[in-house]
């Protein structure tokens, strides 16, 4: 609605528009290349701890986002929307949430669902109400839970070109690891000193900073998101009331459940570390379509996503929780965006 | 930089407000020229409308082919809100018509011919008259300046009589004399304050005393080190003056920023700084009051810079009140060829001309003519919610849901998100990464609100 008027004063022509005459030279395009920026170590670790198998996933999930928003706009007879660069979050976020063993025309199916369902159904960039990325991701739990759960380890010394295929039983996540001791403790049948405890994964911390261990691709280093999340927070292109208040709060649930007994819960760090909350904390709970826009509301949000990330993973039937919390929080973000409406300086405008 | 010494007039700490945002400054082209007088030449055409000032136009009280000198009225009005318009210079009146006007509709105006000896121009810079007016009682100097025709000069033009006018139910406790000039490009303030502050403060004096005041307080922004230093010369031997020095930041000059940051109050939303005893007065309106009160002079001139890189010698002018926009530049050296904009006021809030024979208003602080290089016509997209509009509104407004309720033609809830009390300050949309002119939605959302409550 820019509306440009041009009238001739005798040789010159005139722009007119509206205030402001000056802009910040950021654009919505530049804000999602710095996105993509900060996944860009993640993809690298990604690529060398799961080499092939990950490249054919992170090329197969860009190349069908990008075709089928294109598809989706010619469909529609609408101009090409993806030069605004938001697909390309999409399909890194989701294929580096998967496991590397998954066939690509599943990552396929999970993107489609990802681009359409979650995003253009809804009209676009800027509409949608659940990160599209966990939709498409969601789905695929639904739909292929086995081929998601398929975990391998990352490549190591030993076997270099390919990831160690283990025997045919999927390789535990620490996540996985860490739910053992909980489900025992609820199970009587198991004696006690049989019992699982957490000695073995509280042993893999290093590991999960670093990413030698198995997961889904960009699960796996918790150093990588790290370093992604503070390039965005130095760039302003996030700001640090979410991260801060998804890891406090996850953090916070998580010390304290080791605090009230150790042989059970993991160390607090196995928790921030492992599984997707380095990642969900800086880039999914992050993603601005979806989360509440005053500052409060925020915050309220990226606890709401913490608490409900350990208690899924420390109270409920899944080693890891990150996507559901996600999900859960986005339908909540219209309610916080009311009650946390900033009040204006001098007051609401009274009515009459 | 000149070091000024903290004495106890001038507080220590720097004044700020919460947000709003650093565009960037863009001073020093015209900051340090010192002003220039304008002359108007003989045959030269001056318009002087009916209504530069919020509230009632004026009714002319002269007619074709008559004589007028300087300072001679040229239309008043009875109504409490309004101001009479003076003659800037000798002439013949050629009519009074509808000229174009810069807010867009054409006005009622008088236009005059200069005639062949237009009077010389009087100094400014100093008063003649060193009494300190204690003989005038406040409803004198109100009087006064009523009949002087001042308003607002920094931008609003609103009659300033009315606004001293002392209210019982509302005393006034402080006047804010607003030095800050936060809008990029400007520097008219900024010289009137090197130049001649002893009106200014003459005038603020003179504005306590009429709205019954007992503190006086000067703000300037802190990248105006030499106009600190000027002001402060004339305030450290007065005791109940002081200087308030805010951090550089847009909107500092606004009146509720400046208020809530001097003194930590909030004006209430949809009222006026005197709601918290406070009134605020810019530096070119004080310096008018001084004039009007001591040597009875009528508002026929003001301080404009005219600056950007689109005019070929920019610089700050004392320009006569109703000299047209396309004479000044002319005298200015004229527009280089790639000048696209041409602003009437700085670039955060100012108005494009879309043709030149406008009139300089009361109110006209500068015009800002922008070169192809600095502007930027985007294309809006689609807004993605990133909230940068929201975490730098100076109002903590919420400018994304307004703009896009009006978008919607959804009045209601536009104006349940507080529409009304924007103040247009422009920062939402000059953070805004997906380039939405939110301020044209707002704009035009209240036009269309009020026409929805008329009809």
């Amino acid at each position: 609605m820019a509306e440009i008027e041009q009238k001739e004063t005798g040789k010159k022509v005139l722009l007119v528009s509206s205030s402001p005459h000056v802009l910040e030279s950021a654009t919505s395009r530049r804000i999602m290349f710095e996105v993509v920026i900060g996944c860009v170590p993640a993809v690298a670790a990604a690529i060398y701890f799961f080499r092939l198998s990950a490249v054919m996933v992170l090329v197969t999930s860009l190349v069908v986002a990008l075709a089928s928003e294109a598809v989706f706009n010619w469909l529609r007879k609408r101009p090409l929307t993806i030069g605004d660069g938001s697909v390309i979050i999409t399909a890194l976020i989701l294929a580096l949430s998967l496991p590397s063993t998954i066939p690509a025309w599943a990552a396929a199916v999970g993107v489609i669902v990802a681009v359409i369902v979650g995003k253009m159904l809804f009209g676009g960039l800027g509409s949608n109400i659940f990160n599209p990325a966990m939709v498409g991701r969601a789905f695929l739990m639904a739909c292929f839970g086995t081929m998601m759960t398929n975990w391998v380890a990352p490549a190591s010394e030993t076997s270099p070109n390919e990831p160690q295929q283990v025997q045919a039983t999927s390789q535990p996540t620490p996540l996985a690891l860490a739910k053992q001791p909980i489900k025992d403790r609820a199970n009587a049948d198991i004696p006690a000193n049989l019992k699982a405890t957490p000695y073995e994964v509280n042993q893999g911390i290093e590991n999960m900073f670093l990413g030698r261990t198995s997961g889904s691709m960009g699960e796996t280093s918790a150093i990588c998101w790290l370093i992604g999340g503070v390039f965005l927070l130095l760039r302003r292109t996030i700001t640090w009331h979410i991260p801060v208040a998804v890891l406090g709060s996850a953090g916070l649930i998580a010390t304290i459940a080791w605090w009230s007994n150790s042989a059970v819960y993991a160390h607090p760090l196995v928790h921030l570390f492992g599984g997707g909350l380095m990642m969900g904390a800086f880039f999914i709970a992050t993603d601005p379509v979806t989360c509440p826009l005053a500052n409060r509301g925020r915050i309220i949000f990226g606890i709401g996503v913490g608490v409900l990330v350990m208690l899924i993973r420390l109270l409920g039937g899944y080693p890891e929780g990150v996507m559901y919390a996600v999900l859960l929080m986005n339908g909540m973000t219209p309610l916080l965006d009311l009650l946390t409406r900033p009040t204006p300086l001098g007051g609401h405008v009274r009515a009459g | 930089m000149p070091s000024i010494a903290y004495e106890k007039n001038i507080n220590r700490r720097k004044f700020t407000f919460l947000r709003g945002v650093h565009p960037p400054q863009c001073k020093d082209q015209s900051w340090q020229l010192s002003v220039e007088t304008v002359e108007l030449k003989p045959g030269q055409e001056v318009v002087v409308p009916m209504s530069q000032h919020l509230g009632a136009p004026c009714q002319p009280v002269v007619q074709a082919k008559q004589e007028v000198t300087v300072g001679q009225l040229l239309g008043d009005s009875d109504a409490f809100i309004s101001a009479p318009v003076h003659s800037p210079t000798n002439g013949i009146v050629k009519s009074v018509s509808p000229q174009p006007h810069p807010s867009g509709k054409k006005c009622l105006s008088v236009v005059i011919t200069v005639g062949q000896n237009p009077a010389p121009r009087q100094q400014w810079q100093s008063l003649q008259d060193d009494t300190n007016g204690e003989n005038l009682v406040p409803q004198e100097i109100v009087s006064l300046i009523r009949q002087a025709g001042i308003v607002g000069m920094g931008g609003a033009a609103f009659p300033t009589a009315v606004k001293l006018t002392a209210n019982p139910k509302k005393p006034v406790d402080t006047v804010i004399l607003n030095g800050c000039e936060c809008e990029p490009y400007l520097t008219s303030d900024n010289r009137l304050m090197m130049e001649s502050p002893g009106p200014i403060l003459a005038g603020l004096e003179l504005a306590m005393r009429a709205a019954g005041a007992n503190k006086g307080i000067i703000a300037i922004e802190d990248n105006k080190p030499q106009a600190i230093n000027s002001i402060f010369m004339e305030v450290k031997n007065r005791p109940n003056l002081q200087l308030a020095i805010c951090r550089t930041k847009y909107p500092q000059g606004g009146e509720r920023q400046l208020v809530k940051a001097v003194l930590d109050r909030a004006v209430p939303t949809g009222g006026l700084p005197l709601d918290v005893a406070v009134v605020v007065v810019n530096v070119g309106t004080a310096a008018a009051i001084a004039f009007a009160c001591r040597e009875k002079r009528p508002l026929t001139e003001r301080i404009v810079s005219v600056s950007g890189d689109g005019v070929v010698k920019p610089g700050n002018y004392r320009v006569p009140i109703g000299m047209l926009l396309s004479d000044l530049i002319d005298y200015c050296g004229g527009l280089t060829d790639d000048a696209e904009k041409v602003l009437l006021g700085g670039p955060m809030m100012g108005n494009a001309a879309a043709i030149l024979n406008l009139p300089i208003l009361k109110g006209t602080s500068g015009v800002t003519v922008l070169s192809r290089r600095e502007v930027r016509l985007m294309q809006e997209t689609p807004c993605i919610r990133c909230s940068r509009c929201v975490d730098n509104c100076p109002l903590r407004l919420v400018p994304t849901r307004i703009a896009h309720a009006i978008k919607a033609r959804d009045l209601d809830r536009a104006r349940e998100y507080d529409l009304f009390a924007c103040i247009e300050c422009g920062c939402c949309a000059f953070v805004c990464p997906a380039k939405i002119p939110l301020v044209q939605y707002i704009k035009s959302g209240k036009r269309l609100a009020n026409q929805a409550k008329k009809g």
